[in-house]
């Protein structure tokens, strides 16, 4: 009869599942292709490839002999495809280009300091430049004029703060909601809140943003009296809003599903409700709540349309909570539009994609890590 | 014969944090859903009055910030057809994937972990670093090395469109349809698959006959919630294909197109007179919210219906 | 066991609630209790007294409402929706379906086991410091005295006295539900409802559970509810037994399973359904 053991298929269905199996790599595919794509274009920046100073060193079109291929690739600033492609005379006819691109400059600018200025150099990236008109050294990110001043920390300090301030607005209303959707409420108040509140998911995040915009940023000014209408303040919020819905679903999953024994414990106990709750289930909870907040965080640092519209979008450094601010999406989303394909800005505005990637993908696994150390504990395993 | 004594327990003493913890939480759940209410009552309120069918079903003018020539036709359609191909893309790859998880993959195995902290990453990845994905990877390589290969004169698929743009929004929904349909496979009981195999069906028999089938509801609701998602998404698509204007409807997969989400952040930042274009900023909010809201309701519809189904035992 | 009982009288022990000739006062009593989800009766009118410091078993075949009523006694049934009550139950003198009832108070007094174990996901002295904290202990050594105290009286005390700050869930099933019982006592309740408390544990775990039980009617008042009619046999000195709803026969243990005076009651001790 020739059964044999274990799981026979025949050819056709052998083929379907080979396919079934390559399909399955889709996901850890996409992630190193997200990985290559968005970090190769990033790469000159990094490796000093690039350079924005308005001034630099020019070879005459009549020394072209004297630089290698490659040499005279990076001169041009042309990628490999790009370089290829073209025949001796296209060169020459670039190398003059720049000869007289650089004869146009004003004489103004000649002498000035900041002309010659590389700012996709590390050393200008991150730290401060005393940048002529200004009274001390500063961080800045100027991309558009003659003169590229590049800088990262103002775009850092911005995505930062707008994410804190909507964590600290986030989680504890989130929380809050979940404890009493979960927790406290009788059964008929639970049966309409639960789905309202998972409606506020539904509103795309352009929505959000214009509702700050139009109608959050006037309120609280109002309230609160600062100078300028649109800030990190107001974006803060707003982005918090986006979140709730995602931290109030899994916290209030995390809740629900903790046994029902451990409460009706605590209650047989003499326990109120929300000591019960609060004392016994919450902590019980705390690896899935835990788990929504780091999936909280990766929203708002993640979070573009409601920053880009209602942060003001002032892209100088400041540690005030209620001044204009630009975060690192926002700057993506503005300005990859005029940015020259394969120019300084365009690399630049990729490195930041590639720094955003990275920080998500760090936060996903430590946070992974942390909620596995957390069941652990809980099941006794620590 | 008298009664034993217990101390009384008629003094009612009021635990003033159980108190406090319920007026806390209870309050943030009321600002939660007050929240809502404003955002929904102010978009309808606003949008209502500039809503009208002419509003919906013709073309603007290229000033679209002036109430007489609004109009968000092509925007409905581009959004529309944005997600539609989108479908076409995620929804096999996606049921796909969930299928090797459920039915082939050995759960503790490395290959299965790494899957699933691949799809949790995903799930994460910021959407402008979608973007820029899909303009490095699908635009700046995948077009331009296609328009090599076809010996196109100009660029044409090395350039923003929908085809791409489609293409950005199905990865960024990938993880939505793989753990929505993973949950409906995981739903089935087992007993049904052991009830074919015990019959003498292949594995493969079993998944495309008896599994599929009724984990259908659950994977048409997972696909529903990601057209949902991706049609309010924005920034995956500013540098993909959504253009400013055009005077026509998109009609090939390599032309840009206009879309509801991105028209209303250019109509809120880019408006000359914003009090004269708010009536036209609502009403578009509106209709993307309507259709947002409806996907979302028919996927609730459709997940109740399975639950319900399911629990009878069909 | 009671000391000077008379041979039990025949007369129909459920008219008056208490088993004729029980000296002992009741400290639970009931009258005409009825309890219904929504439209389906699950308690039919029951009556019964039942005496302090004494071990009465509920015993009944599956969903006969030996549990509810149990639950009746805590109001645990407060917390299923859709539940309502009528009749009487007094508790030490009180009613406690009083509207001015302290229901937190209430569960002070009278405590409960359950049937499947369900420590909390801390460490064993902190399972039990939590009831105490709970109702006011804040005192470090008084509460390490009283959890001594309490796992010696629920026999557990020599095996965890080393690893009192381990996880409890750690310990074995036999072992969490005598941690249960330790944390129900630690209170110092004057009544303990046990639901079936040793059903989902092995036989020798289920001996320690019945050896604590016979301990601790010394100091406690006990009702256990039952499926395990040797068992109600061995540490009971009443038992009542329940039917759809009802109270079918209430008297000495060892009279309903030698010689019932109800034929229900004897077909169901004898097995004849269950």
């Amino acid at each position: 009869m020739g059964l044999k053991r274990g799981h026979q298929a025949r050819p056709a269905e052998w083929i379907a599942e080979k396919l079934i199996f390559a399909v399955s790599l889709s996901t850890i595919t996409v992630i190193l292709l997200i990985f290559v794509f968005v970090g190769r274009e990033a790469l000159p920046v990094v490796f000093g490839k690039t350079n924005s100073a308005l001034i630099q060193k020019i070879v005459p079109a009549a020394e072209i002999n004297t630089l290698k291929p490659e040499e005279l690739r990076e001169y041009l600033g042309l990628t490999r495809e790009q370089f290829r492609e073209m025949d001796r005379d296209t060169l020459i006819a670039l190398m003059e280009s720049r000869e007289e691109g650089n004869n146009d400059i004003p004489e103004a600018f000649r002498t000035d300091p900041d002309a010659q200025v590389d700012t996709t150099e590390w050393r200008y990236l991150l730290r401060p430049h005393q940048w002529k008109g200004y009274d001390q050294p500063e961080y800045i990110w100027q991309p558009v004029g003659t003169i590229h001043k590049y800088n990262l920390i103002p775009l850092f300090v911005g995505s930062l703060k707008v994410t804190l301030i909507g964590l600290l607005f986030a989680v504890p209303v989130s929380l809050g909601a979940a404890i009493y959707v979960s927790q406290l409420a009788p059964a008929r108040i639970r049966e309409w809140v639960k789905p309202g509140i998972e409606l506020l998911a539904g509103i795309p995040s352009v929505v959000m943003g214009v509702f700050a915009l139009l109608f959050l940023a006037t309120v609280l000014q109002r309230i609160f009296g600062y100078q300028y209408r649109l800030n990190a303040f107001v974006a803060g919020i707003a982005l918090g809003l986006t979140a709730v819905p995602l931290i109030f679903s899994i916290a209030e999953d995390a809740l629900t599903s903790v046994p029902r024994s451990y409460s009706q414990a605590a209650l047989a106990l003499g326990a109120s409700q929300w000591q019960a709750a609060w004392q016994i289930v919450l902590p019980a909870a705390l690896p899935g709540v835990f788990a929504a907040v780091v999936l909280g965080f990766g929203r708002c640092i993640g979070e573009t349309m409601v920053v880009l519209i209602a942060s003001g979008n002032a892209s100088t450094l400041s540690w005030s909570l209620f001044d204009s601010t630009r975060s690192m999406t926002a700057t993506i989303a503005a300005e990859m539009a005029e940015a020259v394909s394969g120019g300084h800005h365009y690399r630049l505005l990729f490195l930041l994609g590639t720094l955003l990637f990275a920080v998500t993908f760090i936060t996903n696994f430590f946070g992974d890590l942390i909620i596995h150390r957390l069941k652990g504990k809980l099941e006794g395993r620590a | 014969m008298t009664s034993p004594s217990l101390a009384p327990f008629h003094r009612k003493q009021r635990d003033p944090f159980a108190l406090l913890g319920l007026a806390v939480t209870g309050f943030t759940t009321a600002m939660i859903l007050l929240i809502l209410a404003v955002i929904l009552g102010s978009v309808v309120v606003q949008g209502l009055p500039a809503f009208s069918w002419r509003f919906v079903s013709t073309i603007p003018k290229k000033d679209f910030f002036n109430l007489e020539s609004a109009a968000v036709l092509p925007m409905i359609v581009g959004t529309t057809i944005r997600v539609l191909v989108m479908t076409v893309f995620v929804m096999p790859i996606g049921v796909i994937t969930a299928i090797y998880l459920t039915e082939y993959a050995n759960a503790a195995s490395l290959y299965t972990r790494i899957i699933r902290a691949a799809i949790n990453n995903l799930a994460g990845v910021p959407s402008i670093v979608f973007g820029l994905f899909g303009l490095g990877f699908f635009i700046n390589f995948i077009g331009k090395n296609l328009d090599d290969l076809t010996g196109a004169t100009g660029p044409s698929f090395g350039q923003p469109a929908v085809l791409w743009a489609s293409l950005t929004l199905a990865i960024m929904t990938l993880p939505v349809v793989i753990v929505a349909t993973e949950e409906s496979l995981k739903a089935i009981a087992p007993g049904l698959r052991e009830a074919s195999l015990a019959l003498g069906a292949t594995k493969l028999q079993t998944i495309l006959r008896i599994v599929l089938p009724n984990a259908l509801p659950g994977i048409l609701t997972g696909g529903i919630l990601a057209i949902s998602r991706a049609a309010g998404e924005v920034a995956p698509i500013l540098f993909t294909g959504a253009a400013y204007y055009m005077a026509d409807l998109p009609k090939r997969l390599t032309d840009q197109f206009m879309d509801l989400g991105y028209h209303i952040y250019v109509l809120a930042t880019q408006s000359p007179n914003i009090e004269q274009t708010s009536p036209i900023l609502y009403a578009t909010v509106l209709v993307l919210l309507l259709l947002t809201f409806s996907l979302n309701a028919v996927a609730i519809i459709v997940r109740a219906r399975m639950r319900q189904a399911m629990r009878a035992g069909h | 066991m009671a000391t000077s009982v008379p041979a039990p009288v025949a007369p129909d022990s459920t008219e008056s609630g208490l088993p004729s000739g029980e000296s002992r006062p009741a400290i639970i009593e009931t009258q005409d209790l009825s309890l219904y989800y929504g439209a389906s009766q699950a308690l039919k009118s029951i009556s019964l007294k039942i005496p302090e410091k004494l071990v009465t078993a509920f015993i009944g075949p599956s969903g006969c409402g030996k549990s509810t009523l149990l639950r009746c006694f805590n109001r645990m049934n407060d917390l299923i929706s859709g539940v309502r009550i009528s009749g009487n139950c007094q508790i030490g003198g009180h009613n406690i379906f009083s509207p001015e009832v302290d229901v937190i108070e209430l569960r002070k007094r009278v405590g409960m086991v359950f049937q499947r174990s369900n420590p909390f996901p801390k460490s064993i002295h902190d399972n039990i410091a939590y009831g105490l904290r709970l109702h006011g202990t804040r005192n470090r050594s008084e509460i390490s005295g009283i959890v001594e105290k309490s796992l010696r009286g629920a026999a557990l005390w020599d095996e965890v006295k080393d690893r009192l700050h381990e996880s409890a869930l750690g310990l074995s099933g036999g072992q969490q539900q005598r941690l249960c019982i330790a944390r129900a006592i630690a209170i110092q309740p004057q009544i303990l409802l046990m639901d079936e408390p040793a059903s989902a544990l092995d036989p020798i775990a289920t001996m320690k559970v019945e050896e604590l039980i016979l301990e601790l009617k010394q100091d406690f008042t006990i009702v256990i509810v039952t499926h395990n009619m040797q068992q109600a046999n061995r540490i009971s000195d009443y038992t009542a037994f329940f039917y759809i709803g009802e109270l079918i026969e209430h008297d000495l243990t060892a009279k309903i399973f030698t010689n019932p005076a109800k034929k229900q009651t004897e077909d169901y001790v004898t097995g004849r359904f269950g």
